[in-house]
C-alpha cells in the first residue's frame, strides 16, 4: 500500500472543494414569449400526431391479420368519444402544419425572424378560422346521426 | 408609488421619495443546503434603483452572505445575468420601477449551468463553447499595403453581433440548452457569426464546419427566448438563421 505510507510523509492532497450542485437546479418556469410557447405546442402536437399515426398504421395493418378484428376496431372510431378525439387530432395537425410553415419561413425567408411574432398570431388566427369551420360539421356528424 | 417619509429623518429641503419592494431570492448554499430555497427580503428603494441596487442593499444591510456576481454595474461586463421574474435579465439594467412591485420580485440564477451558490453558476461550460468557435480574427499576412481595409457596408454586415458581452443570458434562456448542455448555444453562434461575416476574416469555413456539428446550429428550434433575453438587443435568432444559411450555401 504505497499510497498509505506516503500519506504519512507527504501532506494530504487537497480534497476537491465541497461544491455539491443541487439535484433540482431549475427553479420557476421560464417566462418565454410567443416563440417559446409555439415551440412547446409544436412539439406536443408533433409527438401526439406521431403516436396517432403509429396506432393508426397498426390498426390498419390488422385488416391483413383478421378482417373481423379490423372491423371491430374501426367501429370504435364511430363512437362519440372518438368523434371528439378526431377534433383534437385535427386541431393538433392544423396547428402543427400552420406553425411548421411559420418555422420554414423563419429559416428560409430573410425577414422571417423579424416577423415571427406577427406570423405566430397569423397562425393562431388561421387555426381558429379553420377549426370554426370544421368543429360544427364534425359535431353534426357525430351527434346529428 | 411613493410612501410617506419616515418622521425621524431630518427634514431636508427635498427628500427623495422611497418605496418598499419585496425580493424573493432563490438561495443555495452548497455547504448546508440539499436543495435551493426561497428567501424574501423587504428593501427600501428609490425610483432610480435597479435590481442590482436592491441586491446590494440586501447584501450590505441585511444578509452579507447573499452571493452574486457583478463588476461594472453598467451593463457592459456581462457578470450579472440572472432570472428576474422568470426572464433572463442583467440585474444592473433592470429598473425596479419597471417591474410590478405590488408582488414580490423573483430573482434566481440562470438555468442550465451548474449552480454554485445563490445567484452564481459555473460559467466554464459556457466559455468552453465560446472558445470552440475560434472567436478571434483568422487571417494570413496582409495582401498589398499595410492595412486590412473594410468598407462601411462590409463592417455593417456583422455589426449586430459585435455587441455581445458574453453574459450568457441567451444561452441560459434556451430550452434546448437546458436539456442538452453539449449544445453550443446562442452566444457561441453569435460570436462565430461576428467573424464568419467579417470580410477580413479567412476562417469562415472552419467555423461553419464546427457549427455544422450535431450539437451546432441545427439544434436551434427557433424559440426566440435568446433574442428576447439579450440585454444588448442583438437579433440572436436572426444571426443563427444566417449561420444556418451560410452552412447550406457553404460560404458566408
Ligand atoms: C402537415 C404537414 C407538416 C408540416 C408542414 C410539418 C412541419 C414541421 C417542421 C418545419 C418541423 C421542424 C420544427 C423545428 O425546427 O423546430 C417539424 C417538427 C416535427 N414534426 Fe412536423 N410537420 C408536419 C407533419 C407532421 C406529422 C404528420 C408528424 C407526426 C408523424 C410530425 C411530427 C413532428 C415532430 C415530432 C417534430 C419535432 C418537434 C420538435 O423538434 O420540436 N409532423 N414539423
Ligand atoms: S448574445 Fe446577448 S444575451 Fe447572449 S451572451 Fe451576448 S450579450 Fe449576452
Ligand atoms: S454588472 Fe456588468 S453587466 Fe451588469
Amino acid at each position: 500500500m504505497p499510497e498509505k505510507s506516503a500519506s504519512n510523509l507527504v501532506a494530504e492532497p487537497q480534497s476537491p472543494p465541497k461544491i455539491r450542485s443541487p439535484k433540482r437546479p431549475a427553479g420557476t418556469l421560464y417566462r418565454g414569449k410567443e416563440g417559446m410557447w409555439s415551440w412547446v405546442l409544436h412539439r406536443i402536437t408533433g409527438v401526439a400526431i406521431y403516436f396517432f399515426l403509429l396506432v393508426h398504421i397498426l390498426d390498419t395493418a390488422l385488416v391483413r391479420v383478421s378482417p373481423e378484428a379490423y372491423n371491430a376496431v374501426i367501429n370504435t372510431y364511430k363512437t362519440p368519444i372518438m368523434g371528439l378525439g378526431e377534433i383534437a387530432l385535427v386541431a393538433a395537425i392544423v396547428f402543427h402544419a400552420l406553425n411548421g410553415l411559420r418555422i420554414i419561413l423563419i429559416d428560409f425567408w430573410a425577414f422571417g425572424a423579424k416577423h415571427q411574432r406577427t406570423m405566430f398570431w397569423v397562425v393562431i388566427g388561421l387555426w381558429v378560422v379553420l377549426l370554426a369551420a370544421f368543429i360544427p360539421r364534425q359535431l353534426m356528424h357525430v351527434f346529428g346521426g | 408609488m411613493s410612501t410617506a417619509v419616515a418622521d425621524n429623518k431630518p427634514a431636508a429641503a427635498e427628500v427623495v421619495p422611497t418605496f418598499t419592494a419585496t425580493l424573493m431570492i432563490r438561495r443555495f448554499n452548497p455547504e448546508v443546503d440539499e436543495e435551493p430555497r426561497w428567501e424574501d427580503f423587504d428593501v427600501e428603494l428609490y425610483e432610480t434603483d435597479r435590481v442590482l441596487d436592491a441586491l446590494h442593499k440586501i447584501k450590505w444591510e441585511q444578509d452579507g452572505s447573499l452571493t452574486f456576481r457583478r463588476s461594472c454595474a453598467h451593463g457592459i461586463c456581462g457578470s450579472d445575468a440572472m432570472r428576474i421574474n422568470g426572464r433572463n435579465r442583467l440585474a444592473c439594467k433592470t429598473l425596479i420601477k419597471d417591474l410590478d412591485i405590488s408582488k414580490p420580485i423573483y430573482v434566481e440564477a440562470i438555468k442550465g449551468l451548474p449552480l454554485e451558490k445563490d445567484l452564481i453558476v459555473d460559467m466554464e461550460p459556457f466559455f468552453d463553447s465560446f472558445k470552440e468557435v475560434n472567436p478571434f480574427l483568422m487571417a494570413g499576412p496582409v495582401k498589398g499595403g499595410k492595412e486590412r481595409k473594410q468598407s462601411p457596408v462590409e463592417r455593417a454586415r456583422f455589426d449586430d453581433t459585435t455587441k455581445c458581452i458574453l453574459c450568457a443570458a441567451c444561452t441560459s434562456s434556451c430550452p434546448v440548452f437546458w436539456t442538452d448542455g453539449q449544445y453550443f448555444g446562442p452566444a457561441a453562434i453569435v460570436n462565430a457569426h461576428r467573424f464568419i461575416f467579417d470580410s477580413r476574416d479567412e476562417g469562415a469555413g472552419v467555423r461553419l464546419d464546427i457549427l455544422n456539428d450535431k450539437e451546432g446550429v441545427w439544434r436551434c428550434r427557433t424559440t426566440f427566448n435568446c433574442t428576447d433575453a439579450c440585454p444588448r438587443g442583438i437579433q440572436v435568432t436572426q444571426a443563427i438563421a444566417e449561420v444556418k444559411q451560410a452552412i447550406i450555401k457553404g460560404k458566408p
